[in-house]
């Protein structure tokens, strides 16, 4: 199912700055439903300015989606008495269950390392860890490896050179949700950056909800256990009760 | 056609979930063990989390253990009493395994308890089965070599609080039966089986059970056991996924109905040596993942208390 987020230009009142990113959405909910498998988010807007385009360097584009942080364990296997089994463990703090990253460029030649750290945008400056226990020397194979391990699933993406930016003004992009969203406020990003400096941004949010029998079921079953419990036994009995008595049934016959 | 599950949180195709189902129900139905010991793992490879697998699993056994034990009741091969018994032990199990799978979630081991207990369990279960249903066949091929000495006199008869099982044909002590489904019990709760595979062996070679009401008595045990630990997981983990047990269901109670009527027509010999033989080749299939070193060595798990 294609779901789009539209991001629409608005006549925004001007700032005193010579170019800013206007945007605004008309749709700003994802919803979760049975057989959601996905889906396409769709931003655009434009770039609004007062003195004529500045030759010297282009502007670029980098549109960042990033999903509800939680904090995480990662664990990394050992070989013990001939078997492979968790030994060393590091806590993150805090790390993005979805991270995207579009930009009309390459990452390094579009946004300066003082800039990333500064606005924290490129996906290992999303996560934050403060540390790891003293027994692990090597804390940043395991943050390498969270990143490594999202970027297979397709929930950490740098999507370098996928935004469309025409004349400098208007830019479109399309990224690509996978199927396991985690539901909450996904922060929206988007920089305009000159020679690698950020020269104006704005933010958006994405809302991701579960809607329908999904919600019914998620919140019947973290408010009411014990009732969600015995329905689903009460389901899983009338379904082998209702076998059996079709069953007869068709022997019968 | 792609379903979104609420509480494992991904999307899956729903006829593959359909398909596993009625596999393992067929299986469930001919062998009378729950079918978890392969269907738990199956789970693990289409991506839904282990803790989820294993406790919407012991809900989805309900289902197809309570369409296998009205076949059997229909047959009167379940003896009642004994399950009664079995079960009083399998209650008990259940909750001390769920307390031991929770404190192993909490050190991130969970996983390797799960595949080592199944490594294990599974090897030891099916080499003996597998070595006793060849002598069994062995046996009845070449006939005339003497009486058979069934039911020998063992530390099981020697003990106290003895109670007598008609169905079974039995006079022994409840002490063994209340250890075997304590067992059981415990196995149910870690590995999201019903834990049949461990309970029919046991139920004959120990406990001395005759093979006909083996499979309705041990099915009928397991419908309270992993009912028990459904609403455990269901109110200390809040993973029992509603709309994955119901897809698998669908598939297992169909499945089971199917296994019970294949079931008559195999010779006990044949069931045996058949059943040996799968929970070997899963039983290996875990060990290799053990052995070998996996192409990603690191995991990443939920921060408990969040």
């Amino acid at each position: 199912m294609l779901f789009r987020a539209l991001i629409l230009l608005l006549a925004l009142s001007l700032p005193a700055k010579a170019e800013v990113v206007v945007l605004g959405m008309s749709s700003n909910t994802i919803s979760i439903t049975t057989n959601f498998d996905g889906s396409e988010l769709l931003i655009f807007g434009a770039v609004k300015r007062e003195a004529p385009i500045d030759d010297d360097d282009n502007l670029e584009v980098v549109i960042a989606v990033e999903g509800p942080k939680e904090p995480l364990v990662l664990r990394r296997k050992e070989k013990k008495y001939g078997i492979w089994v968790n030994a060393d463990a590091v806590e993150v703090d805090l790390a993005p269950s979805f991270y995207s990253i579009s930009t009309t460029g390459p990452f390094e030649d579009i946004l300066s390392s003082v800039e990333d750290l500064r606005y924290k945008v490129s996906i290992p400056r999303a996560i934050r860890s403060v540390g790891a226990p003293m027994t692990v020397m090597d804390s940043q194979s395991f943050t390498d490896a969270l990143i490594r391990i999202r970027e297979n699933s397709d929930l950490y993406q740098l999507n370098e050179g996928t935004v469309s930016f025409d004349e400098q003004t208007l830019f479109r992009t399309s990224v690509s949700l996978p199927a396991d969203l985690t539901e909450g406020n996904y922060k929206t990003r988007i920089f305009l950056t000159r020679g690698g400096n950020v020269v104006s941004q704005l933010e958006a949010t994405l809302d991701v909800r579960k809607v329908g029998l999904e919600k019914f079921l998620f919140d019947l079953s973290r408010n009411q256990p014990l009732v969600y419990g015995i329905l689903s036994l009460a389901i899983a009995i009338i379904a082998g009760w209702g076998a059996s008595a079709i069953f007869s049934l068709l022997r019968r016959q | 056609m792609h379903i979104y599950l609420p509480i494992a949180e991904v999307s899956v195709n729903a006829f593959v979930l359909l398909g596993l189902g009625g596999l393992v129900g067929v299986l469930s139905g001919m062998f009378g063990v729950g079918g978890g010991f392969l269907m738990t793992p199956l789970l693990f490879f289409i991506g839904i989390p282990p803790a989820v697998a294993v406790a919407t699993e012991a809900n989805q056994i309900v289902a197809s253990s309570f369409s296998g034990v009205l076949a059997h009741l229909k047959r009167k091969t379940v003896d009642l009493k004994m399950g009664s018994v079995l079960l009083v032990g399998g209650l008990v199990g259940a909750a001390v395994g769920v307390v031991i799978f929770n404190y192993l979630k909490s050190l991130g081991q969970v996983d390797l308890l799960v595949k080592l207990s199944y490594v294990v369990f599974l090897g030891i279960v099916g080499a003996l089965m597998f070595v006793e249903s060849l002598n069994a066949i062995r046996r009845a091929s070449k006939p005339a070599t003497g009486p058979i000495k069934r039911r020998d006199r063992t530390w099981v008869h020697a003990l106290p609080f003895k109670m007598r099982f008609r169905t079974s044909g039995l006079y022994i002590s409840v002490i063994p039966p209340i250890l075997v489904g304590l067992f059981v019990g415990i196995l149910a709760a870690i590995m999201g089986v019903g834990g049949g595979f461990v309970m029919v062996p046991a139920m004959i070679y120990i406990l001395g059970m005759p093979t006909k009401v083996v499979v309705g008595t041990s099915l009928f045990q397991i419908i309270f056991v992993t009912g028990f630990t459904t609403l455990l997981h269901a109110t200390t983990n809040y993973t029992v996924d509603m709309a994955l047990a119901v897809l698998l269901l669908i598939g297992g109670v169909i499945g089971a109905q199917i296994g019970a009527r294949i079931g008559v027509f195999l010779k006990a010999e044949q069931l045996r040596i058949l059943l040996a033989l799968m929970v070997l080749g899963v039983c290996l299939k875990l060990a290799l993942d053990l052995l070998i070193m996996p192409g990603e060595l690191y995991s990443i798990g939920a921060v408990e208390g969040h």
